[in-house]
């Protein structure tokens, strides 16, 4: 007997089962590999932490390259000295610090809650650092990354990405040129907090000045750009309290 | 016995060639463009598209009685959908650097002309095994030319191949660094792509002008 497939009754359950078979087989392999790509996800925040405090494979100029997912665990644990969770005047110890999500973070903070704070204190060659998660908005999507501070408050070492920006625009937030212009740059305006803005016109685009609180931006860039200024002066601003008390000592 | 008879043969050639998906179709221009910076990007794209579209064709070739044509494209949809979503969370487990690489490109697999197109001009009129090579061989074609383009740009661009320094060092100035060659840094933006496509599809035309059209 052949099928009618031009009944409605017909495209109807054929499109109900296909739906279930194919609803069923995506959930059985996500479940398969989640603890895989969960595993993944761990590492790379892991390694960004350590490429901003500097503990990394860059070799020549221009390319970014990690510490090799195989050594990350045991590179993570012998720089990162101490995670610390901030949540109030509240400081505790928590290893599992790098897995708290600065977005959820951050949304509480605009709610008027008190949010948990991730710190990562390194030490690589006898200087200390002090390793802070960001999270902002770029041009189409989320941008994040790490910031490391030394006890002066001048930058170590950056660490952006970004979801879904431009191509050739503003996804060269993440490349070497970019991220390495912060270096040496101070967060502080003498004493106050003042963030470091990405500005585009500044008078110094070979960025020699480093007390200036300015990289030179990307061109073609802007709302990247200005996302990259907005995101380090929100989130190292909760941490202000925090850093007053190491600078201070 | 002949492994594949001659017309089989012709489904995996005529794509390589004289119907090729990208030069002559000029269909999947935008992942052409987008992703051939390196080689490496490129190869395994061109191996993402050979399974969702060999496996694609396949599964469409096997449902082609009892797909109600009312929902057609709908059905071709979920089907394209399903397999890319399988190669994303498959690359996101085993191949996570390239998965962050490819992206947004594995995603837009699914709005690859080539599959939609193979899937409703052949897959729906063919037997399976027809389909399978129809798929691999219009895969291989668009897989070739991603991987010429990756090669050239990588090669002209960054002076690397699958990130091995063929031509030197630039920093320290070995091989051909060392008498004052420069890499070419347009190579690396998606225009050059557009560029080193442009060619392919002048010394292909200029070699059969048989494809060439009459206007």
């Amino acid at each position: 007997m052949a099928i009618n497939t031009d009944k409605n009754v017909y495209t109807v359950v054929f499109a109900a089962v296909m739906v279930i078979v194919v609803g069923s087989l995506l959930a059985f392999m996500a479940s398969g590999l989640k603890s895989r790509i969960q595993e993944n996800e761990r590492f790379e925040k892991q390694q960004n932490i350590l490429y901003a405090m500097g503990v990394n494979e860059n070799q020549d100029e221009g390319s970014v390259s990690f510490v090799p997912t195989d050594k990350v665990e045991a590179e993570f644990s012998k720089y990162i000295k101490e995670q610390i969770v901030i949540e109030g005047d509240d400081i505790v110890k928590d290893n599992e610090a790098y897995l708290i999500d600065m977005k959820k973070q951050l949304a509480l903070y605009k709610k008027g809650e008190t949010p948990k704070l991730p710190l990562f204190i390194g030490e690589k060659d006898g200087k200390k650092s002090y390793i802070i998660p960001m999270y902002g908005k770029g041009l189409w999507d989320a941008i994040w990354g790490f910031i490391s501070l030394d006890e002066q408050m001048n930058v170590q070492g950056v660490y952006f990405d970004h979801k879904g920006e431009t191509p050739g625009l503003g996804a060269n937030i993440k490349q070497r040129y970019f991220m390495d212009d912060f270096t040496g740059e101070s967060i502080l305006d003498g004493t106050r907090y003042a963030g470091i803005s990405v500005a585009k016109g500044n008078n110094d685009p070979l960025n020699e000045t480093k007390d200036d609180n300015e990289v030179d931006a990307l061109a073609g860039a802007t709302i990247t750009g200005n996302g990259v200024s907005a995101m380090i002066k929100e989130s190292v601003n909760l941490y202000k309290d925090y850093l007053q008390t190491i600078s201070a000592k | 016995m002949a492994l594949l008879t001659k017309k089989d043969a012709k489904l995996i050639s005529d794509p390589l060639a004289d119907n090729n998906p990208i030069t002559i179709q000029v269909l999947g221009i935008c992942s052409a463009l987008a992703i051939t910076a390196e080689l490496k990007a490129s190869i395994v794209m061109a191996i993402a598209v050979m399974f969702v579209l060999g496996v694609g064709n396949v599964v469409i070739s096997l449902m082609r009685n009892i797909i109600p044509s009312k929902i057609r494209i709908i059905v071709q949809l979920i089907v394209v959908a399903t397999l890319v979503i399988v190669v994303d969370q498959v690359l996101k487990a085993f191949a996570y650097e390239l998965s962050k690489t490819l992206s947004v490109f594995v995603g837009l697999i699914i709005t690859n002309c080539i599959i939609m197109g193979r899937f409703e001009a052949f897959a729906l009129g063919n037997g399976p095994w027809r389909s399978f090579l129809d798929g691999i061989g219009n895969a291989l074609g668009y897989g070739v030319i991603l991987v010429i383009v990756g090669f050239f740009r990588e090669l002209l661009g960054s002076g690397t191949l699958l990130g091995f320094k063929v031509l030197g060092d630039p920093i320290a100035k070995t091989g051909l660094y060392s008498i004052g060659y420069e890499n070419n840094g347009f190579m690396i933006i998606p225009p050059a792509a557009l560029i080193v496509v442009g060619v392919i599809i002048w010394v292909q035309r200029s070699r059969n002008k048989a494809l060439i059209e009459d206007h």
